[in-house]
C-alpha cells in the first residue's frame, strides 16, 4: 500500500497491535483525551474550529461550528451520535478505521462528547458490520477498564457513556435524521428539517451527528494543535481523507491522501486501472456523487476543487470504471440499489427510481427506444430536489452524469438493439437468424 | 410456549437498560435480532412479547421489523449467505459469485434451499469494496470470492463446518448465532444437535 504523506489516520495501519488499547498506548493514544480534559467544551469547539475540520461523511460542514450550534442549557441532555451507517456504494474507510484503530473512534467520540456536554454517546453502526461493531463494544470496555469512558474520565469530573448500536440493513439511515429515528426504535425514515438535530435530535434533545472518519481526526487534533491539522491539505479543506479506490483498479483498498490530492495520483498508488486498460469513468464520492471521466484525472480530490469539476468529494469513494465497462449497466445497477433502499416516504423518490429501473433496464437489454433517453433526463430532473433527503438525489447523480458524459453509448444500445461493449449480436441479427 | 424464557427475558431487560430512561423504544430493534436468534425468523409470537415488554402495540413492533433487511419475516435457512452485487463487486465478479452461490445451493435457494440449510441472498454494497467481490456466511466476510471459492465455501458449510472468516472477522455458526451477536449479546454455548431436520425447518 502506497499512501500520501503525511499519514494521519493510517498512521498505525501497519501495526497489528494497535487494535487492542495497550498497542494504542504505546503508540500516543489517548493523549488528544489527556489534553482534552484540561480544555472546556468551548475551548475544544473553538480548537475544531480553528483547525477547520469539516465533516468527511459527504456533505462537509464545519464540524466545530456543528458542534456550536447544540444548546448546553436547555434544561435537556444533550447527545453525540457517531454516524457508522456506512453504506455509501464503494465506501469502506470507516470499516478500516475501526477495524485497525477503534480506540481511535472511541476517543474521538469522548471528546466530542465532552464538547457538547454530552453524557451518554452513541455509535449507530450498520449491521452488516457485525465484526467491527464487536471490536468497538470490546475497546469501550477496554476504555472503561481504563478510565477513558464511563464516571469521572480521567478524573475530570466528567462522564460520558458509550452505546453501540446495531442498524439492520437500511442504507437511509446514513441520512442523520432517519439514522436518529432508527436509533430510537422507530422505521428510518428522515424527519423534516427544521427542527435541526442540533436543536431536536435523539429522544428530541439538542444532537450532533458526526461521522467515523470525523470523529477519528478530532484526538489528533487535539494533540497536535489546530495549526499541525491546517497545515494539511487545502486551505479550505484541511487535513487527510481516506479515499477507497474499488472496481477496475490493479490494488483496491484504502488510500489515505492530504486533501487536495489529484485523482491522477491516488489511481497511481492503488496501481493504475486495471491491466492497464483504459479510464472510463469514475465517481469521487460513492454512487450518489455524478460521474466524472478521464478528463478529469487532474482534478483535485477536495470539497471545491471537486465541485468545480460537477461532482461531489461525497465520501472520497472512488469507484473506477475502465474502457470495457458498460456504463448503462452500472447505472442500472445503481438505479436498482436507490430504488431498492428508497425509505417510501417521498413519492418522487419511490416511484421515480422504480420507474427509472424499468428504463434504464430496457435500453440496456436492447429493447431501448430513441423516447427513453429524453425520459430520462426528464425524470432525473423531476426528481431531483422534491423530496425529504438526498437519496434521491443521489439517484439522479449517475443518471444524468452518464447521459451527460456517454450519451452516445446510451444511444448505441438503442440503435443496435444489444450493449455496443458486448460482442452479442444485435436485435437485428437475431431476428435475421429467427431467433 | 413462549419465545422468551425466563434467561431470555433476562437478557432483554438487560438489552433495554442500554438506552436512557424514556428512551427504551430504541431496544427494539436488538430486541427483534434477539428473537431472530431464537426463532430463526421474526415470529409473530415474539413481536406481541416485545410489544408487551416495551408497552408498545404489536403493529408498531411489525412496522419496524418490516421496514429492515437484516430483520427476516419469513423462515430462512440454518445458514444464510448474502452476496454483494452492487457495482463495486460486480465490476470483479460479483454476478458471478452470486449465481454460483444459487446453483450449488440448489433449488429453492433464493428462500430456503431444499435441505433446510441455505437461504442465498443477494445484497447490496457491504462496504467491502477494498475486498471484493464479497460474500458474507452468517454475516462474516469472505473476501475476494470467486465462483470457485463460493462454491467450496458453500459445501464446506453443508459438511457442518465453520469455515474461517476473513482477516480475523468473527464467524458465527449459524444464521441464529449472527443474530445474537447482532443483539449485541455473546454467543450461547454450541448448541448439543447442530443437525436441523429439514423437515422441520420447512414446516
Amino acid at each position: 500500500m502506497t499512501h500520501g504523506e503525511p499519514r494521519v489516520l493510517s498512521a498505525m495501519w501497519d501495526e497489528p497491535d494497535a487494535v487492542g488499547i495497550d498497542g494504542y498506548l504505546a503508540r500516543g493514544g489517548y493523549e488528544g483525551l489527556r489534553a482534552a480534559v484540561q480544555m472546556s467544551g468551548q475551548e475544544l469547539i473553538e480548537l475544531v474550529k480553528t483547525a477547520g475540520l469539516r465533516g468527511r461523511g459527504g456533505a462537509g460542514f464545519p464540524t466545530g461550528v456543528k458542534w456550536s450550534f447544540v444548546p448546553q442549557d436547555t434544561g435537556k441532555p444533550t447527545y453525540l451520535v457517531c454516524n457508522f451507517d456506512e453504506s455509501e456504494p464503494g465506501t469502506c474507510n470507516n470499516r478500516e478505521i475501526v477495524e485497525r484503530t477503534p480506540h481511535l473512534l472511541v476517543e474521538g467520540v469522548v471528546i466530542a462528547a465532552r464538547a457538547i456536554g454530552c453524557t451518554h454517546a452513541f455509535i449507530y453502526t450498520r449491521g452488516e458490520y457485525l465484526w467491527q461493531a464487536t471490536l468497538l463494544e470490546r475497546a469501550v470496555r477496554e476504555a472503561e477498564a481504563k478510565g477513558f469512558v464511563g464516571e469521572n474520565i480521567l478524573g475530570s469530573g466528567s462522564d460520558v457513556k458509550v452505546t453501540v448500536f446495531r442498524g439492520a440493513g437500511a442504507y437511509i439511515c446514513g441520512e442523520e435524521t432517519a439514522l436518529l429515528n432508527s436509533l430510537e426504535g422507530l422505521r428510518g425514515q428522515p424527519r423534516l428539517r427544521p427542527p435541526f438535530p442540533a436543536v431536536e435530535g435523539l429522544y428530541s434533545s439538542p444532537t450532533a451527528v458526526n461521522n467515523v472518519e470525523t470523529l477519528a481526526n478530532v484526538p489528533l487534533i487535539v494533540a497536535r494543535g489546530a495549526e499541525w491539522f491546517a497545515s494539511i491539505g487545502t486551505e479550505k479543506s484541511p487535513g487527510t481523507k481516506l479515499f477507497t479506490l474499488s472496481g477496475k483498479v490493479e490494488r483496491p483498498g484504502n488510500y489515505e491522501f492530504p486533501m487536495g490530492t489529484t485523482f491522477r495520483e491516488v489511481l497511481d498508488a492503488a496501481g493504475g486501472v486495471k491491466e492497464g486498460k483504459g479510464l472510463k469513468a469514475w465517481t469521487p464520492g460513492g454512487s450518489s456523487t455524478p460521474f466524472l471521466t478521464d478528463e478529469h484525472l487532474d482534478v483535485g480530490l477536495d470539497f471545491e476543487s471537486v465541485a468545480a469539476a460537477g461532482s461531489l468529494l461525497g465520501t472520497g469513494a472512488l469507484q473506477v470504471l475502465d474502457e470495457t465497462d458498460c456504463v448503462v449497466e452500472a447505472t442500472r445497477r445503481w438505479m436498482e440499489f436507490y430504488a431498492h433502499e428508497s425509505c417510501g416516504k417521498c413519492t418522487p423518490c419511490r416511484e421515480g427510481t422504480w420507474w427509472m429501473t424499468r428504463v434504464l433496464g430496457r435500453v440496456e437489454q436492447g429493447f431501448g427506444q430513441d423516447r427513453d433517453i429524453p425520459v430520462m433526463e426528464d425524470a432525473g430532473s423531476k426528481i431531483l430536489f422534491r423530496s425529504f433527503c438526498a437519496l434521491a438525489d443521489g439517484a439522479v447523480s449517475p443518471l444524468q452524469s452518464s447521459l451527460k458524459f456517454f450519451r452516445p453509448e446510451y444511444e448505441e444500445h438503442i440503435r443496435l438493439g444489444r450493449c455496443p461493449m458486448s460482442g452479442a449480436p444485435t436485435r437485428d441479427e437475431l431476428e435475421e437468424v429467427g431467433a | 410456549m413462549p419465545v422468551f424464557d425466563d434467561a431470555r427475558r433476562a437478557e432483554a431487560r438487560e438489552i433495554i437498560a442500554r438506552f436512557p430512561q424514556g428512551g427504551e423504544r430504541s431496544a427494539l430493534v436488538p430486541l427483534l435480532y434477539l428473537v431472530q436468534s431464537i426463532d430463526g425468523h421474526v415470529s409473530r409470537e415474539g413481536m406481541r412479547e416485545i410489544a408487551d415488554l416495551l408497552g408498545i402495540t404489536t403493529a408498531e413492533v411489525e412496522s419496524v421489523a418490516t421496514f429492515y433487511t437484516m430483520l427476516r419475516m419469513h423462515e430462512t435457512g440454518r445458514h444464510v449467505v448474502s452476496v454483494c452485487t452492487n457495482v463495486a463487486c460486480a465490476l470483479v465478479g460479483g454476478n458471478e459469485v452470486y449465481h454460483a452461490c444459487v446453483d450449488e445451493a440448489g433449488p429453492g435457494a433464493e428462500e430456503i434451499s431444499e435441505d433446510g440449510l441455505l437461504t442465498v441472498h443477494q445484497e447490496e454494497c457491504l462496504g467491502v469494496c477494498d475486498f471484493a467481490p464479497v460474500v458474507q456466511l452468517n454475516s462474516a466476510n469472505h473476501d475476494r470470492v470467486t465462483p470457485d471459492a463460493a462454491r467450496t465455501l458453500i459445501r464446506a458449510v453443508r459438511e457442518g463446518l465453520v469455515p474461517e472468516a476473513a482477516r480475523g472477522s468473527i464467524a458465527p455458526t449459524s444464521f441464529c448465532e449472527a443474530s445474537r451477536i447482532l443483539a449485541g449479546l455473546e454467543p450461547l454455548d454450541p448448541d448439543p444437535d447442530p443437525e436441523p431436520d429439514p423437515q422441520e425447518v420447512r414446516a
